[in-house]
């Protein structure tokens, strides 16, 4: 049998396993991993050679099983039965094999070539946990892999493996073993009823699926009549209209003769859901040795106090604190350092241009509009943003974010929502468009709606700046004490954020989307310690080219439409005299003026820019040419009639106004409806509205 | 033998057995994904700061439940001797 030169490979298993881990060790590639159930939400492709084979590695989002119940379970699902890999690995977790052999066994059911990765050995190890693997090998009649991902044990036996299967020299091993499965403990039996009417349907099964999928599986699987399992295995076969009557009449004559014998769908349904269950555990008790371990007692304790009811919430306070305080201290001085580069090169290249003549036409729009409203962003916007991310990163790695989850899920069950919206919400630090695609692991709709339309009440990365550099300039007071002043008004406002989103999430739940609270079950993983310096460099990394790549496609395009705006006259005034004059009132009304809420305007396609363009506006309706300092900056928004008042409306707005371009289209994906995107988009916007002019007006009237 | 007991009214370090799963089919198939049938033994470990949801240990991991969902699992609590329940 010739060489197989492609070969696709499915990376499946339970939920933050490490499947992302083992992903990134195999193709080289940087897809992001943390400790926490329901990270990776969608499918993720990566390529690797080895021995003159192409690999194609997917990295699936994790499930407990096949029969799926929320978008990302369906993807899982649709992938490993559907899009016929060349081979599934599973992974599992060495920590608690038993209940992922379940999921084993059900791939096993429904693909042939599968291979068993037990990954995470060396917690295993910690915790006293030793496996057989030949005798799970023997049992299960698959190749067993124990590895290290995060250290690249066990990857040379894997691709061993992979590539007898390419050579094709596997393939009669795999026969045989289907055959042996039977007598082993890789093929699951149920109970004798169902067993009898399964044989009763493979017949008609063979006939429609023409060896396309397996037929036992489809026949258990018509059994059990998970009716999102039964359309996707139709959907899959493409039946005639007829095939699938077929299918179906077979699969409700079954029902009925079991129905005659007193057995109900709901009991074959459990009895064959347990028989796998059980099955893990018979395997489980054979290969899983466990001494007494200390490491669990250690997590335990840590639990009690974050999780405590004296202690969860002023940790979680204290943490977030903390965390602002670093970005703080840590942003102020590459802040600087930046905000002076950029300053020299802009003489340079402003004396460059004069000397060469250029005529201002040309040199001005490109230098005091696109050269400095992205040098801005990348100075004032970009080191709060790149400290931020990684430290945020850290705590994601460690395991925390679920026991957020876990604290605020009562909150959240008040609401009518669901416990892990508090997952999806702490994404949204990070970025609101990867939060809201992370609202896949919300399994009811009702609840995952709630999630996406009310996302962006949590500061992104990109506003979150703006929130810090307003803050400073007009409460932090003196230096001395400054930074811990400046780090709790932040957490204030993040606080009022998070309070919103509770505040949203119930109205939306009493109006639009009227419901009860459906089911919740968090994994609460182990905590794990975090790869610091390889975070930090990759976030770094990551984060500074993100910002960058947005910074020019984003900001320097807006930067130039301000200037223009600024310097080309209509009639008397300048277009943005127009545009400033005609906002104006409104901006007024909510304690703003026209120029910020135009700059919000233009900072649709990237929050990041709001600020800088905020600036630009000022700057050129006055005439200062220099590019100072944040004090410079004070300077000029002070000028401009800048108050107290005016700055906290300012980061009220930015903390409730409508999302960035990314976010929408984020959401109309993911919802594939104008109508919610609409909401998605009016939402906050009325929020913001709402709260400025409140506010607003209330200090006008206390003031005076 | 043993008294009518729900999941959510186990103590902390507390273990039990299921008896019987009460729940709607849809959230009975996610506790069957975890693990959780009849004959399972669960143990309390931890609750949230407003008591719910509460923590449990199934098969080697830890799990949130809500109390609203643990109520429709019956078990069967093990006597733990220090503690005389």
């Amino acid at each position: 049998m010739a060489k197989r030169r492609e070969m696709t490979i499915a990376l499946a298993g339970n939920p933050n396993v490490g499947k992302s881990t083992l992903f990134n060790a195999l193709t080289g590639m940087h897809q992001h991993t943390g400790n926490w159930t329901g990270k990776t939400v969608s499918n993720a492709k990566g390529y690797c050679e080895r021995d003159g084979v192409l690999y194609t590695f997917v990295d699936v989002p994790g499930c407990y099983s096949l029969m799926a119940r929320s978008p990302e379970e369906e993807a899982a699902r649709d992938y490993i039965c559907f899009q016929f890999p060349d081979a599934v690995i599973v992974v599992c977790d060495g920590t608690c094999l038993e209940r992922n052999l379940n999921f084993v066994l059900q791939v096993m059911e429904a693909a042939d070539r599968v291979i068993l990765c037990i990954n995470l050995m060396d917690e295993a190890e910690k915790k006293g946990i030793s496996i057989d693997f030949e005798v799970l090998e023997s049992m299960l009649q698959i190749p067993v892999i124990g590895m290290t991902a995060r250290s690249g044990r066990g990857m040379e036996q894997l691709f061993e493996v992979l590539g007898k299967f390419a050579e094709g020299t596997g393939e009669k091993d795999i026969k045989e073993a289907i055959v042996s499965r039977k007598q082993a403990f890789g093929q699951i039996e149920y109970p004798e009823v169902i067993e009898k009417e399964i044989s009763h349907l493979l017949p008609v099964v063979r006939e429609v699926t023409k060896g396309c999928l397996k037929e036992r599986w489809v026949a258990a699987r018509l059994m059990d009549q998970d009716p999102g399992l039964c359309q996707a295995i139709m959907d899959c076969l493409n039946l005639e209209f007829s095939e699938a009557m077929q299918l179906k009449k077979a699969g409700m004559q079954a029902e009925n003769r079991m129905k005659e014998t007193g057995q109900r769908l709901e009991d074959t349904r459990e009895q064959m859901a347990e028989a796998f269950v059980r099955r893990a555990e018979e395997i489980a008790e054979k290969v899983v040795s466990t001494k007494e371990d200390t490491g669990k007692k250690k997590g335990r304790m840590a639990d009690q106090i974050l999780t405590s009811k004296l202690m969860g919430f002023p940790v979680m306070i204290l943490l977030l604190l903390v965390i602002f305080w670093l970005t703080i201290k840590g942003a102020n001085y590459p802040s600087e350092v930046l905000s002076n580069f950029f300053g020299t090169i802009e003489g340079y290249l402003l004396e460059w241009c004069r000397r060469g003549k250029l005529p201002a036409a040309i040199y001005e729009p490109l230098l005091f509009g696109v050269y400095r409203v992205t040098a801005w962003v990348v100075s004032v916007m970009l080191p709060p943003m790149a400290i931020f991310f990684p430290m945020f990163t850290i705590l994601e790695d460690l395991g925390y974010l679920p026991r957020v989850a876990f604290n605020l899920d009562k909150c959240f069950h008040c609401c009518h929502a669901c416990g892990k919206q508090a997952l999806t919400m702490c994404m949204g630090f990070g970025c609101n468009a990867v939060g809201v695609s992370g609202c896949k692991i919300i399994s009811s709709r009702r609840e995952r709606l709630i999630a996406m339309l009310t996302n962006c009440f949590v500061p992104c990365n990109g506003k979150f700046p703006t929130i810090l550099v307003i803050l400073t300039i007009f409460f932090a007071g003196n230096q001395a004490v400054s930074d811990w002043k400046l780090a709790l008004l932040l957490t204030g406002v993040i606080t009022l954020g998070i309070g919103m989103t509770f505040l949203v999430s119930k109205i939306l739940s009493g109006t639009i989307l009227k419901g009860e609270p459906s089911t919740f079950l968090l994994e609460l993983p182990p905590y794990r310690r975090p790869q610091i310096g390889k975070v930090i460099i990759r976030s770094i990394l990551d984060r500074t080219l993100f910002v960058l790549g947005r910074a020019i496609v984003a900001a320097a395009p807006a930067g130039l439409l301000i200037w223009c705006a600024a310097n080309i006259t209509v009639g008397e005034q300048t277009i943005l005299m127009h545009c400033a004059g005609f906002l104006d009132p409104l901006g007024r009304f909510m304690g703003m003026d026209g120029v910020i809420l135009l700059a919000f305007l233009l900072g649709f396609p990237a929050n990041e820019i709001v600020l800088p363009l905020i600036f630009m506006g000022y700057l050129s309706l006055g005439n200062l040419t220099e590019f100072t300092d944040l004090h410079a900056i004070s300077q000029v928004l002070y000028r401009n009639g800048w108050t107290q008042v005016t700055a906290c409306s300012v980061i009220l707005f930015s903390l409730m106004h409508w999302p960035c371009a990314t976010t929408c289209l984020t959401i109309y994906k993911e919802t594939k409806s104008k109508k919610w995107t609409l909401a998605a988009i009016l939402i906050p916007t009325l929020a913001g509205i709402l709260c400025c002019a409140l506010f607003a007006q209330i200090t006008n009237f206390v003031l005076r | 033998m043993c008294e009518r007991f729900l999941l959510n009214e186990l103590e902390q370090n507390q273990t039990g057995e299921v008896r019987k799963i009460l729940s709607e089919p849809e959230m009975k198939r996610r506790f069957q994904d975890i693990g959780l049938i009849c004959g399972t033994k669960v143990t309390c470990v931890g609750k949230g700061p407003f008591g719910d949801p509460k923590a449990y240990e199934i098969r080697g991991a830890v799990v949130a439940i809500r109390n609203s969902d643990a109520e429709q699992i019956e078990i069967c609590p093990e006597r733990i001797s220090e503690k005389g329940v």
